[in-house]
């Protein structure tokens, strides 16, 4: 048997796991794993411009794909520039492995040139990390990485690697490496209780006013089939959450599209009014819920979800289910019982042609039409990632997608500079699809570094900056609750986004009017060997409606003032609503609160 | 979703956690309880039966949803093995605790008399003070520390609760 370095079984490991690319960047701690790389062709590196990119990259790429994305980074400044990184993937529970160098093991805790506590920082936001100690010990710890990261909740895992380590030299055979171990003290549940579903199927059947609230686990689990067919076949309707677009396609009838703070009324409204809320993978985020005893009051819930410690976490739950969406729904439907639709959907129905979502085709050119444009010149087939702010709302509200897995944005952390890295893992797994990020001024600037690693290798992601000239969400908290004391979000001072691209070798252009979108998009789809960045010019004093004020419930939702106007506009029969009729229309659902 | 919080009643729990002998899994624990911001009340933390295995008692207070996300997060740490909450009465709570009291001659019969109806043992006389072991509950502790306050405690150390369950029931 010839012996191996620490790096090489390292890499072998990671090819073992299929790993396809390492987004990461070279120093000191990690020369002997950039070393073996050098003449290692089976798996290609990435070389980012900034860590933090590296971090993002592979959470890009772990989204789109469902597979373990994986960076790799030298200690010290190296493995704290992934911080962000390795958090957002945390929140969101994105499979990532991140390797990072660290100092020789006899130098750990000598505070040694570029040594920091990577374990010490990464623990609060990775699902479990290692330090190595021995080269031996390589292979072991590689393949639980990758199997705790894919396996569960998925979650990121930070493998500690010290200089000596990966220097060592021992005999190993690269068949003995051993995927998917055991580990006796982590055993996910995947199977639900049948008794537990079984209560959940009756339940079902006794609701009068059942909604599907759907969250990321079933992007996760792979389950858009089942939470599409459990809503076919009981005409319930589904919502879902940011990290759930796509768990059912947007354009399907049963589609609520998204609820919470930013959610669409009708979505909301429904909601409020369930007698029996189905919780799908889904976390009872405060961005969904707002307030918390009003939320969903009069309804039972049955929670789905494969952490046990969601359940319970947050709100009261009536039928919990621990187990994976897609095991747990597939058994489900083994005892539910076909629906007809009912006098909720229909009033469902109703508060969706009350409450669109709509936008003023005013000859201005608006960030929503952008949106919608976007959608329709992609035909709604686009991989879309996003920023955070305004322009992240307003893509989740009006790119309806079709599919999991085609929408990835930051949700929990809320991590602004997330999208153009991101879009980087997303058009490398899938070369030939388009990738839009969708962004924002600031968003963009945040991580506009990446750019040049979208250059150098080749990829035609569309960059739509929706360039409101502003921090346009802090703007609009600032407008609607600070007294419009605008307070350090003026961003006019901004490079020129289409000389910047052209600076680092990609393509700009900049859009003022609503006709001149579309051109703009195609000819960027027809870029097929460099990254397009399209500078949307929009008004900076806009804001994202509806809207739920922080902390609040329904009744506070804000709705767009010439909502009814616009409404008119494209509703034939003019019918005026006003909140006090709908009001009154809801009295007579919820006759009875289910639970005290 | 009325009655989503409970009555918000505090208890105390003890709660067992058998964890992989490895570093770094004690920094583990308490993060978790600081970064949760749940209360813990002591931790008492060594080697089973297994060298392999480390067995951590928590007493920690909090309402029942706070104590049900402990036992959960805990349980979620990979390195965690197994996490048992002993609810009243099942187990058996031991501490032991180290009081060095002023004693002076005129008061040593006195202590002497106290320590033996605790089963407390001297294990150390100096010129002005004894050094006494004592094992019990944390109540007796308590009690026996109230009892030697008049004459002046310079120095305790306890150890913290340790559980058991009674009976043939293990963790």
């Amino acid at each position: 048997m010839a012996k191996m370095s620490g790096a090489q079984i390292l890499l072998e490991c990671l090819r073992q796991e299929g790993v396809e690319f390492i987004f990461g960047y070279p120093g000191g701690a990690v020369l002997p794993i950039y070393d073996a790389l050098y003449d290692y062709r089976d798996i290609k590196h990435i070389l980012v411009r900034h860590e933090q990119g590296a971090a993002h990259m592979a959470d890009g790429y772990a989204r789109a794909t469902g597979k373990v994305g994986v960076c790799l980074v030298t200690s010290g400044p190296g493995a704290t520039n992934l911080v962000t990184g390795i958090a957002t993937a945390q929140m969101d529970s994105i499979p990532i492995v991140a390797l990072t160098g660290q100092v020789r093991t006899t130098n750990i805790g000598k505070d040694a040139f570029q040594e920091t506590d990577a374990i010490g920082i990464s623990m609060p936001i990775t699902k479990h990390n290692y330090l190595l100690k021995r080269t031996e010990d390589i292979p072991r710890v590689i393949a639980e990485a990758f199997y705790i990261a894919r396996s569960g909740r998925p979650g990121p895992v930070l493998v500690d690697i010290p200089l000596d380590v990966s220097l060592g030299k021992i005999e190993w055979d690269p068949s003995s490496y051993q995927k998917d171990p055991d580990i006796p003290s982590y055993r996910p549940t995947y199977k639900g209780h049948e008794m537990q579903i079984r209560k959940a199927a009756q339940a079902i059947k006794e609701a009068k006013r059942p909604v599907l609230y759907v969250g990321g686990g079933a992007v996760q689990s792979g389950a858009q089939a089942e939470v599409t067919e459990l809503s076919e076949r009981t005409n319930i309707l589904v919502t879902t959450t940011l990290m759930g677009k796509g768990a059912i396609d947007e354009n399907h009838p049963n589609s609520l599209g998204m609820l919470g703070m930013h959610g669409t009324a009708y979505a909301n409204h429904a909601v409020h009014n369930c007698d029996l809320l189905i919780a799908v993978g889904a976390r009872f985020d405060d961005r969904v819920t707002g307030k918390l005893d009003q939320f969903a009051k009069y309804a039972k819930v049955i929670h789905i979800d494969i952490d046990p410690a969601e359940i319970g976490k947050v709100v009261h739950c009536d039928i919990p289910i621990v187990g994976d969406v897609k095991t747990v729904l597939r058994e489900l439907l083994k005892y539910v019982e076909p629906r007809p639709a009912t006098e909720w959907n229909r009033q469902i129905m109703e508060w969706k042609r009350k409450f669109p979502l709509i936008y003023p085709k005013d000859g201005q050119m608006h960030a929503e039409y952008v949106i919608d444009e976007i959608w329709r010149v992609t035909e709604g087939n686009a991989i879309v990632t996003t920023g955070v702010g305004q322009h992240q709302m307003w893509a989740a509200q009006y790119y309806k997608v079709k599919r999991p897995r085609q929408f990835i944005t930051s949700g929990g952390l809320g991590t602004m500079g997330f999208g153009m890295p991101a879009a980087i893992g997303v058009q490398l797994a899938f070369p030939n699809e388009t990738v839009v990020c969708i962004d924002g001024d600031g968003s963009f600037q945040m991580t506009v570094q990446e750019l040049m690693t979208a250059v150098v290798y080749e990829l035609p992601i569309i960059v739509a900056i929706i360039n409101n000239r502003s921090l346009g969400m802090v703007r609009q908290w600032q407008e609607l609750f600070w007294s419009e004391r605008y307070s350090e979000v003026d961003l006019q001072a901004s490079p020129d986004f289409v000389k910047l691209a052209e600076a680092y070798g990609a393509i700009g252009m900049r859009v003022t009017r609503p006709e001149d979108v579309e051109p703009a998009l195609r000819e960027a789809m027809s870029q097929r060997k460099k990254p397009v960045i399209i500078d949307f010019v929009v008004p900076t004093e806009e804001n994202v409606y509806p809207m739920i004020p922080s902390g609040q419930s329904i009744e506070q939702m804000m709705l767009r003032k010439d909502l009814e106007q616009l409404r008119a506009s494209v509703d034939t029969d003019g019918e005026q609503w006003s909140f006090a009729e709908q009001e009154e229309i809801l009295k007579q659902f919820v006759e009875q609160p289910v639970r005290q | 979703m009325a009655g989503i919080t409970d009555n918000g009643k505090e208890h105390q729990h003890t709660i067992t956690a058998l964890v992989q002998n490895h570093p770094g899994v004690l920094a583990r624990v308490a993060g978790l309880f600081a970064r949760r911001g749940f209360n813990i009340e002591s931790l008492a933390v060594s080697v089973t039966e297994n060298p392999e295995v480390s067995r951590m008692t928590i007493v920690a207070r909090g309402d029942d949803r706070v104590l049900e996300q402990i036992t959960k997060q805990l349980n979620k740490l990979i390195e965690v093995i197994r996490v048992v909450d002993y609810v009243e009465h099942s187990a058996v709570e031991r501490e032991l605790a180290l009081i060095k009291v002023n004693a002076e001659p005129k008061d040593r019969s006195e202590i002497l008399q106290l320590a033996e109806v605790f089963r407390g043992r001297v294990i150390d006389v100096g010129e002005k003070t004894f050094l006494i072991e004592l094992t019990g509950g944390p109540d007796k502790i308590d009690a026996f520390a109230r009892l030697m306050a008049p004459y002046g405690i310079r120095e305790m150390a306890r150890t913290g609760v340790i559980a058991m369950a009674r009976g043939t029931k293990t963790a």
